[in-house]
């Protein structure tokens, strides 16, 4: 018995949802992104975009990006049943968000030094907020990968159960597509100071 | 709950709860019913708060230049009496109808997800509490219901802080409660019920639910805003350093205009139950119902600048959101004429509910066309900020919302309780209710076109003679609602503890919810239904003949009682039927939730992370713990155990 042939749609429940929830997501890092739009040159006199450093963040969205390709392995390797392998990328997926969830902190410690704090100006504080609630999801993903992780070692997720993978799988891919948008919309685009 | 399998334990902190009855049984529910019927009850005692913030205002405002209350106290009241109707009365009590009903309608148990359906209960009582809780600290919110930045970072205290943050918590849980009725919409239909043969209200709470999945995020991002603004000093909407003082305008109304359709589509989709039923006849035009319905969930997201005609959104904008107002009438427009249409012709029934539809359909029709004045620009530019306005929206958010939700009400109380409302009470209850409406938010009209502000503390003596006239009728007119409430509440409370019983089916009714005892069995359906038409229980009930005469079908049409041997846990093949057992967890996490909200108001990082790891814990507990004892795999679905 399989309850997703039992679904309307043929989508198992918790897939579907996940799907769901993440069309509301788009609409929250687009407001999100919407306002650092608004507010790129709104700088008050202090730092500006000048601040950013390209080539150090191109590496650690570099390997946020690597760490959806570990998702898929991770995925494919519990579809196929060794979860050996699977708790070997799941980790690896982890990792490479802690390095970027840990490059994103060295970055805003940083900017700090440099003079760029929250209350600083609109532009520091939407692309503090904005990057930072990015991070949180990161890091509400590591802690779900790493959950995932510690019960398909204890057994508590067998496996025949791969849909949770790709369910976290989802989220995790969700995450990586978003930095994607803001990467390019905060640090690749130039903006000319108006 | 029932389980007749022995139960294994599970790891967890909690023993598995099993009580069926008492106090304890409804804390850990997982069951819809339960929920819907605990949505409902906390939406009447919020409502009453509401009532009493609103009879603060009419009494500042039934004496010209008066000072019963303070300006402080008045600003709060007003603040409180918006938030609390919209967020804490007339959305929960749309969402209490789709728990327990929605289910029902597309013949499922359960929602998709039980315990995730508790937790968005709990997280929606616990941010009401949370708002109201700010009067522990003398903070209640005080900026209005809309918020307004940048004058709104600048009130001193706590007070926007609450409100930021309570208002969070509420929008997390119907951000929640969306995600499980969409799931459960699209992925648990019985057989053969395909979307276009869904009853209309099932069709309005999936319009609803998608414009709650998708307007809930932008307020979420613009409460965020605030609170960093209020709590941590960010500079989003502060002018001074070249923030935007309409930002919060754009975000507020690009969520709060949908919001206005998220509270009229359930009444809406209510009212296209009860009339076909007590006219006899098919609803009129149900495509056309069903994509007006859908047509207002997407114009509905290009009219929010309409609420912003005198703010800084330049010509262009004025006339393209006035046009996109206008066009949002039509499909309104259509929906109206559907109602009138489904009438014409056939056997009205005027029983309470019939009444509070026709009343829905003629007070909404009112409101809607105060409405299409606010999208002709020069027109708003005078109205805007007077009571007109609070007329409008009074007429549209109590004529039309919560006109339809009592109508459900009474036409949905045999079905929970088995029991009919005395129908005396109600004619007393719906006459004097639209008396008292009427009385109360009729003369703003007028009051408005005089001149007289909205959000004003101190009516102004200078307005004159009639102003003063036409607010002490207002005044009068929520006296008469007063009474009209406890009308209702004597009803409600007599029809619980003795009255009439109603049979399964009282109003000879035309969808599947009616095809099963009242009130509903706890497994709801004893074997899933297989869906052949539109108005599926009544093609069942009724044949018609050769020559046009509609005839009941003898036997065979409504599901058999129990017959004393059955635990009401099995299906008629005598397979066992799963059901989600109870659970604490989505208790524990709402709990930590609040604890964090307290956190962030009074910017402590130490009770945020109390509250941050109460939640986590919470959830992993949730996650370690069985749908249901005894299944081994989490994976089993409510619905799926019959098969």
């Amino acid at each position: 018995m399989t309850a997703v042939e039992q679904t309307s749609l043929g989508l198992d429940n918790r897939k579907l949802a996940m799907w769901v929830f993440l069309g509301s997501e788009f609409m929250f890092f687009g407001a999100f992104i919407t306002a650092y739009l608004l507010f790129v040159n709104s700088t008050a006199g202090g730092p500006g975009v000048e601040l950013f450093d390209i080539v150090y963040t191109s590496i650690s969205s570099f390997v946020l990006l690597m760490s959806s390709l570990t998702m898929v392995l991770a995925h494919n390797a519990h579809v196929h049943g060794d979860m050996r392998r699977m708790q070997l990328w799941i980790l690896a997926t982890a990792l490479q968000g802690l390095v970027f969830v840990g490059g994103q902190a060295y970055e805003f410690i940083k900017f700090y030094r440099e003079g760029l704090t929250l209350a600083d100006s609109p532009f520091a504080s939407s692309f503090f907020v904005l990057t930072g609630f990015h991070g949180l999801h990161v890091t509400v993903g590591i802690i779900m990968l790493l959950g995932l992780w510690a019960y398909a070692r204890i057994g508590k997720v067998r496996p025949d159960q791969h849909t949770k993978t790709e369910i976290i799988g989802l989220y995790w891919h969700f995450v990586d597509i978003v930095w994607v948008l803001i990467f390019v919309v905060v640090y690749l685009i130039p903006y000319e100071s108006v | 709950m029932a389980s007749t399998t022995a139960p294994t334990k599970s790891p967890s902190v909690f023993t598995r709860p099993t009580a069926k009855t008492g106090l304890w049984s409804w804390m850990t529910t997982t069951d819809h019913k339960r929920i819907g019927i605990m949505y409902f009850w906390t939406v009447l005692v919020f409502f009453a708060l509401g009532g009493v913030t609103a009879w603060i205002i009419r009494t500042q405002l039934s004496m010209a230049e008066s000072s019963v209350v303070t300006e402080e106290v008045y600003n709060q009241a007003f603040t409180l009496h918006g938030l609390t109707m919209v967020f804490l009365v007339v959305m929960p009590l749309g969402a209490a109808f789709f728990n327990y009903l929605m289910p029902l309608q597309i013949g499922a148990r359960d929602v998709a997800f039980p315990r995730l359906n508790a937790f968005s209960y709990w997280v929606f009582l616990f941010g009401g509490l949370f708002l109201y809780s700010s009067a522990l600290w003398g903070a209640v919110p005080n900026g209005g219901w809309f918020g307004y930045a940048p004058l709104s970072t600048q009130i001193p205290g706590y007070n926007m802080a609450f409100y930021a943050m309570g208002l969070q918590i509420v929008g997390i849980s119907s951000l929640a409660a969306a995600v499980n009725f969409i799931t459960t919409i699209l992925n648990m239909r019985a057989p053969g019920m395909t979307l276009m043969r869904m009853p209309v209200f099932t069709w309005m709470t999936l319009i609803t639910n998608f414009l709650l999945l998708f307007a809930l995020p932008i307020i979420a991002v613009a409460l965020f805003m605030l609170q960093f603004d209020v709590s941590f000093g960010t500079q989003f909407f502060q002018p001074a350093t070249g923030g935007d003082p309409i930002l919060w305008q754009h975000l507020f109304w690009l969520f709060g205009h949908p919001e206005v359709y998220i509270m009229i589509l359930p009444a809406m989709g209510l009212v296209s139950e009860v009339m076909p039923t007590f006219s006899r006849k098919p609803l009129f035009g149900y495509s056309a119902m069903v994509f007006a319905g859908v047509a207002i969930g997407f114009i509905g997201f290009g009219v929010w600048a309409h609420h912003m005609f005198t703010s800084a959104v330049g010509p262009v904008a004025r006339s393209a959101f006035g046009l996109t107002t206008m066009f949002i009438a039509v499909p309104t427009g259509i929906k109206i004429f559907n109602w009138v249409f489904t009438m014409w012709g056939g056997k009205i029934r005027f029983t309470t509910a019939m009444l509070f539809s026709v009343g829905f359909v003629s007070m909404f029709t009112i409101g809607g066309l105060s409405g299409v004045t606010h999208a002709i620009v020069p027109h708003d530019a005078q109205q805007t900020d007077t009571y007109w306005v609070v007329a409008h929206f009074h007429y549209v958010l109590f004529g039309g919302a919560l006109f339809g939700l009592i109508s459900g009400i009474y036409y949905y109380f045999p079905k929970v309780t088995g029991k009919l409302l005395n129908e005396k009470l109600g004619k007393w209850h719906f006459w004097t209710w639209l008396i008292g409406f009427n009385l109360t938010f009729g003369p703003m009209h007028m009051s408005g076109l005089l001149g007289q502000p909205r959000r004003t503390a101190v009516l102004p003596g200078e307005l004159g003679g009639d102003v003063l006239l036409y607010n002490q009728l207002s005044t009068i007119g929520l006296l008469v609602l007063t009474f009209s409430a406890l009308i209702f509440l004597v009803n409600l409370i007599r029809s619980i503890r003795n009255g009439e019983a109603s049979g399964d089916d009282p109003w000879d009714a035309r969808t599947l919810e009616w095809s099963i005892p009242s009130p509903t069995p706890y497994v709801n359906f004893k074997d899933i239904p297989v869906v052949t038409a539109r108005d599926d229980f009544w093609e069942k009930k009724y044949a018609e003949s050769e020559d046009g005469e509609v005839r009941r079908i003898p036997v065979g049409a409504s599901e058999d009682h129990d017959d004393g041997h059955d635990d009401g846990m099995h299906d008629s093949h005598g397979n066992h039927i799963h059901m989600p057992d109870s659970s604490w967890w989505p208790l524990v996490t709402p709990l930590g939730m609040c604890v964090l909200g307290y956190g962030v108001v009074f910017v402590s990082p130490v009770t945020i992370a109390v509250g941050a790891l109460v939640m986590m814990v919470g959830m992993f507990g949730w996650i370690l713990e069985p749908l249901a004892e005894g299944d081994d795999d989490v994976d089993v679905d409510a619905t799926a155990g019959a098969h």
